[in-house]
């Protein structure tokens, strides 16, 4: 990857998610998020992981980001207004995340860490490699995530779902006292 | 290297601006050509000092849709409704456009010219992973029209943005079964290689084309991209009856250009992928390298430069009649119901997409290789 | 030439953010965007160390984090609506039912 791109992708990820963090409406959090998402996508494609920066792109980017925001839409959530949270709790977290990082960095930083890079097989990042890791040393992972999935897709349809009649009764009473409260 | 890449930057943007020439044809027909099929007038008003009246010319409405509309729409007031989000409210149209934009450029649209003694290879970006491109800009095109809707403070745009945001996630996974059988047929994901293994014959005279191998990925796709496009029959995030317009609602001037120029490109797009995939791409019929091989036996030689052209204009005569054809479905079929859309999406299409998987992968097993 | 150490500390410096974001906001679904932050600030090191050293190994651990990331922002985000119906508020100062 050009070094260039690099530093431009580099900024870019850091900057949106800095954005994530600070932003007042949720709906910008979400598009900054999504910008994060994409420029790490970029940079996966860059060191040549093509298929999963493409995965990326398609399961975070159009599938986890879209239910993101149809839950901000369902929870009608707006701009947050005044000053939410302790400020104890902000001073002693950014203490805290910046001597983490400092750590982090310190450990990754020096050329310790280099490791002899000659360059990469023809092939690699292509969809075959990656299956053919995927079926036969991670096989029994594989399967396991697809009972994950399953799994998670009841439980989420459970959960959110309203589950008896006389709750059905009792929200749509509910709307209707409140729509009579602001008439 | 450069020379490479000026060649490469040329071709996008050649692409690009045939999506988009395609897209205005596309409303063009939507005036006149729909007026041609429903057996009325269509626009005629418009016309440039009565010229084409007095000279004796049928109106052709060309002046009509293509000076007089765009003028008028790019010189409307736009407006930003009150207590609207400003920033999303002008980000979202082309947030919509640019997806749809940047995948006209993987497209292949010939094979190899060879100019002043140098061969350049006719499709303007050449990845290898080039079907797992389409299905993530596909996508991110999600997103224009969840913001059009959410960013116009209104309860009928909303509405349709949620529509039209549930209809595109559901086609979505329709259209990646399709792509996905395709993929298995052709055993690469690179779309200039697909194309060319459709050259050559059956039988000696049955081109190879992907339709008369994936007949139900045809049907799956084209439901599939039509309503990825939101056209009739799948429009109902801009029904007209109902929700004014939809999604772009609070939109006007340029902005609601952008998103319905998304609309008609989007549907340029999936004609596109559709020649690609099933019709052969840029191949002619009986057509190699070096000329003609026609059935009969006789061979008729043919300049390079001329067999490079051919493939072009093949393309693009192949995509235009598949608009076509898509234009016509538009004006005959009613619009679904959205209990209908979602039945037919989920309970219909994934359904058929999964048995064509299973149907596809055990004929390559068996059949040991790819096609 | 792109060397490990930058990918590294690119990816340490948004997972810092993350843990930033996680630890200062108190609207659930944005300590829920800094939980994804992390997960994709060490998707990130996976690949970088993965490609550094040849195998494909970390494109298939990247693999499914991401499709374990999916499936937990479903059920998190299911558990977020059962909790705002209830509670009428997505404010995490709000939901003290459990604290002592």
């Amino acid at each position: 990857m050009p070094i260039a791109l690099f530093w431009f992708l580099a900024a870019v990820s850091v900057i949106s998610a800095l954005g994530v963090v600070l932003q007042r409406n949720p709906i910008h959090c979400l598009l900054a998020l999504i910008v994060t998402l994409l420029a790490i996508a970029v940079m996966f494609i860059g060191e040549d992981a093509v298929v999963v920066g493409f995965l990326q792109a398609i399961v975070y980017g159009g599938a986890i980001m879209v239910l993101f925001l149809f839950v901000i839409w369902l929870l009608n959530l707006g701009v947050e207004v005044g000053p939410s949270g302790h400020l104890a709790l902000k001073l002693f977290g950014t203490i805290a995340v910046a001597a983490m990082t400092a750590e982090l960095m310190a450990f990754v930083l020096p050329p310790h860490l280099q490791v002899k890079f000659a360059g990469h097989a023809a092939g690699y990042g292509s969809i075959d490699s990656l299956s053919q890791t995927l079926f036969s040393e991670y096989l029994v992972a594989f399967e396991v995530t697809s009972v994950l999935l399953l799994v998670a897709v009841v439980g989420a349809v459970a959960l959110a779902r309203r589950s008896s009649a006389a709750e059905i009764e009792q929200h749509a009473a509910d709307t209707a006292r409140k729509a009579q409260r602001v008439s | 290297m450069t020379i490479e890449l000026i060649v490469g930057a040329i071709e996008a943007i050649l692409m690009i601006l045939i999506g988009l020439h395609l897209a205005v044809f596309l409303l063009y027909f939507e005036r006149k050509g729909s007026a041609l099929i429903q057996d009325r007038v269509g626009a005629n008003r418009a016309s440039f000092t009565g010229l084409g009246k007095r000279l004796g010319l049928p109106n052709l409405g060309i002046i009509n849709t293509l000076i007089a509309d765009p003028i008028k729409l790019f010189t409307k007031e736009d407006f930003v409704p009150e207590g609207a989000d400003h920033f999303l409210h002008g980000l979202a149209p082309f947030v919509a456009l640019f997806p749809v934009l940047i995948t006209f450029v993987v497209i292949p649209f010939g094979d190899t010219i060879t100019l002043g003694g140098r061969t350049f290879g006719l499709q303007a970006a050449n990845l290898n992973a080039a079907a797992l491109y389409l299905l993530a800009t596909i996508g991110i095109g999600v997103y224009g029209v969840a913001l059009g809707g959410w960013a116009s403070n209104n309860r009928w745009a909303l509405l349709g943005g949620i529509r039209a945001t549930a209809q595109m996630i559901s086609y979505e996974i329709a259209m990646g079964l399709a792509i996905i059988a395709i993929i298995m047929t052709y055993g690469s994901l690179d779309l200039q290689e697909m194309v060319r293994m459709q050259g050559g014959v059956w039988f000696g005279w049955l081109p190879r084309w992907g339709i008369f191998v994936q007949p139900l990925a045809f049907i799956l796709l084209l439901t599939a991209g039509i309503a990825e496009s939101k056209r009739v029959p799948f429009d109902l995030p801009e029904g007209e009856s109902e929700l004014i317009l939809g999604y772009m609602l609070e939109y006007s001037g340029g902005k609601q250009a952008a998103f319905m120029l998304t609309d008609l490109a989007e549907q340029a797009l999936v004609a596109m992928l559709l020649v690609t995939f099933f019709f052969g791409g840029w191949q002619v019929p009986w057509l190699y390298r070096d000329g003609f091989h026609l059935p009969g036996g006789a061979i008729v030689a043919i300049a390079p430069l001329l067999v490079s052209i051919a493939g072009i204009v093949a393309f693009l005569v192949k995509v235009v009649m598949v608009c076509l054809f898509m234009g016509l479905i538009r004006w005959t079929l009613p619009r679904f119901r959205y209990d209908q859309l979602m039945k037919l999406g989920w309970k219909i299409l994934v359904p058929l997409g999964l048995a064509n998987i299973l149907i596809t992968a055990f004929i390559v097993v068996v059949s040991g290789g790819a096609h | 030439m792109v060397t490990l150490p930058y990918l590294m500390a690119l990816s340490a410096a948004i997972f810092a953010i993350g843990v930033l974001g996680f630890l200062t906001r108190r609207n659930i679904l944005v300590m829920f965007m800094s939980v994804e932050l992390m997960l994709n600030a060490v998707n990130l090191a996976f690949i970088a160390l993965g490609s550094r050293l040849g195998t494909m190994d970390g494109q298939v651990i990247v693999f499914f984090v991401m499709t374990v990331a999916a499936a937990e922002a479903a059920v998190g985000l299911a558990i977020i609506i059962s909790i705002f119906r209830g509670r009428e508020t997505v404010h995490a100062d709000d939901l003290t039912m459990l604290r002592w």
